[in-house]
């Protein structure tokens, strides 16, 4: 269980460009659910995920994760047990190290980071084979850096990257927007066989209102840092693309555009 | 023939450093101006321990830890109070100053009398042919065993998140470690390499000097930068034999520019302007883009 309790998150404060993001935001989100998040730009979604790994500090509200109180638990801590994927592709791999490196130093992740080698050439056909799965021929460039692949093709990767290891949470930011239609087809696949496979409960942001409503147990639509729409299990069925479209339109026109 | 072997030496000497500053400056992509005082701070325990008779090869632990305290020092500043990098730097080069003086006891120091790494029971004991070239040899070795060590460094896990941190913070975050930390331990161990370079060159040279340091920051970046261009003509060396391989070089160039007629008064713009030269032929211009998304 995850719960976010009246968050309140001021960017800027103090200065004339002040804005309060979240005033008295509260979210739960129950073990094992995947739940999908979509709304405008700026509507405080990438916000929302910081705020639950710690990338970003609030002005006042709890963070409970199974009951405890993680508020002041550290970015690197919080890790632990969350896999993320960024909006942006090239923060979740390392530009200058091969593909078989950067899968090396993932698969370490939740060991200690002491003197052993950090590359175990026997799982090279291992990695191979998680690469192979995402139809983009990475099986065959291990030795390339990663740094000349393209965006796709790195957010594909950081996906892998991010569950490699055992985790409870997944955080995923926009993490098809980058890829092709074809690709975002089996990237989205592939993640909802991972978050099934896994059990992790999931939060995904998306501008891909088909996505939202065929992958997941419940979806949530922000605005203006507040969830406006909120539908889970059964209900959640019944949403369509329409439905999300429809409230857009709503919104977009309450806010005069 | 004695020229050529003189730039060897001191290219070794200086590869040891550029080693370090090659930790700093290139993987954590760190300006680290402590090594102007971390070079001085080995010249300095050196000749503390080398007068006071202990042996030679004591000072090179010794110096290998000054150092590490002195990099640490600015990690810590930089990483827990947040100062920036140039300024953790600079804070900690000035207040070494004064321990460097302190721990040497005056600004000079000579050695002349005493027993080194160089000149000792040891090296004369080699037949005569060989002893002009045991210097150069005993240089070599210690530079081949640094740069084994440091490459063996940089494919064990700890080596992995340091790359890692220089290249991408956001992703050592996400492997939950601590980036800060990583940073302290980069600074610490490319320091400790620093210090390591000066207790040998203070041996080599046998004084200790307070200004020696002066300048060392911009040697090493120079030796850095010809490594590394080296390295784009030949892909298959190593970047640490390629840092090797540049320190030596620049220190050929600049012995060349001397004997060519070069006055030393002109010495340090001709480097700066040769810098200058090579950083914008290498297109190391701009620092590496650091991303906020
Ligand atoms: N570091 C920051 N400083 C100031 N304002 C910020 C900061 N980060 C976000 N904001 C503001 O908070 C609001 C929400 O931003 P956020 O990135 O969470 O939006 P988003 O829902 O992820 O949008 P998108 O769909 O474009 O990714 C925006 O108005 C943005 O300008
Ligand atoms: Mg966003």
């Amino acid at each position: 269980m995850l719960e976010l309790k009246n968050i309140v998150k001021i960017y800027q404060g103090g200065t004339v460009n002040e804005t309060c993001l979240f005033d008295g935001f509260s979210l739960s989100i129950p073990e094992n659910q995947f739940v999908c998040v979509v709304g405008s730009n700026g509507s405080g979604k990438t916000s929302l995920l910081n705020i639950i790994c710690g990338s970003v500090p609030i002005d006042e509200g709890q963070i409970l994760v199974g009951g405890e109180n993680i508020t002041r638990m550290p970015e690197h801590r919080r890790h632990e047990r969350i896999g993320r994927v960024y909006q942006d592709p090239a923060r979740g791999t390392c530009p200058s190290m091969t593909i078989l490196e950067n899968m090396s130093m993932a698969d370490n992740k939740g060991k200690p980071f002491n003197l052993l080698p950090c590359v175990n050439r026997k799982k090279t056909e291992e990695y191979r084979a998680m690469l192979a799965q995402l139809g983009l021929g990475l099986e065959d460039k291990m030795g390339v850096r990663v740094g000349n692949l393209s965006g796709g093709q790195r957010q594909a990767m950081a996906l892998l990257m991010s569950t490699m290891t055992p985790i409870e949470f997944l955080i995923l930011d926009e993490h098809t927007a980058a890829l092709d239609p074809k690709t975002a087809e089996i990237i989205m696949q592939l993640t909802g066989r991972i978050v099934a496979q896994k059990k992790l409960t999931t939060i995904m942001v998306t501008h891909n209102l088909r996505y939202a409503v065929e992958y997941g147990d419940r979806v949530l639509m922000m605005h203006q840092g507040k969830t406006v729409f909120d539908r889970a299990g059964e209900e959640k069925r019944g949403v369509t693309t329409e439905t999300l479209l429809g409230l857009f339109n709503e919104i977009s026109v309450e806010c005069g555009n | 023939m004695s020229l050529l072997l003189s730039v060897l030496e001191q290219g070794l000497i200086y590869a040891i450093l550029a080693l370090g500053v090659y930790i700093t400056f290139k993987i954590l992509d760190f300006p680290d101006m402590t090594v102007d005082s971390s070079f001085p701070l080995g010249a300095a325990v050196t000749a503390l321990m080398i007068q006071g008779g202990l042996s030679p090869l004591l000072t090179l632990p010794a110096s290998l830890l000054a150092g590490a305290v002195a990099g640490a020092l600015t990690g810590v500043i930089h990483v827990r109070f947040h100062v920036r990098d140039l300024l953790a730097g600079i804070i900690v080069m000035t207040g070494l100053y004064s321990v460097n003086l302190h721990v040497a006891g005056r600004a000079n120091v000579q050695l002349f009398s005493f027993d080194t790494l160089f000149k000792n029971a040891f090296v004369s004991a080699l037949p005569a042919a060989v002893q002009p070239y045991a210097p150069v040899l005993i240089l070599a070795l210690i530079v081949l065993a640094v740069k084994l060590l440091m490459d063996a460094y940089l494919a064990t896990r700890s080596g992995f998140l340091l790359r890692a941190t220089g290249d991408n913070e956001t992703l050592v975050a996400t492997l939950a470690k601590d980036a800060g930390r990583v940073k302290i331990l980069g600074l610490s161990l490319a320091n400790a390499l620093v210090a390591l370079s000066g207790c040998i060159m203070c041996q080599y040279q046998r004084y200790f000097d307070i200004s020696m340091g002066t300048g060392t920051l911009v040697l090493a970046v120079a030796s850095v930068i010809v490594g590394t261009q080296l390295l784009r003509g030949m892909r298959f060396l190593r970047a640490t034999t390629a840092v090797v391989l540049g320190s030596i070089l620049y220190k050929g160039c600049v012995a060349l520019a001397l004997s060519l007629g070069l006055s030393p008064f002109d010495l340090k713009l001709v480097t700066a302007a040769l810098l200058l030269i090579i950083i914008i032929a290498g297109g190391h211009s701009r620092r590496r883009g650091k991303r906020h998304a």
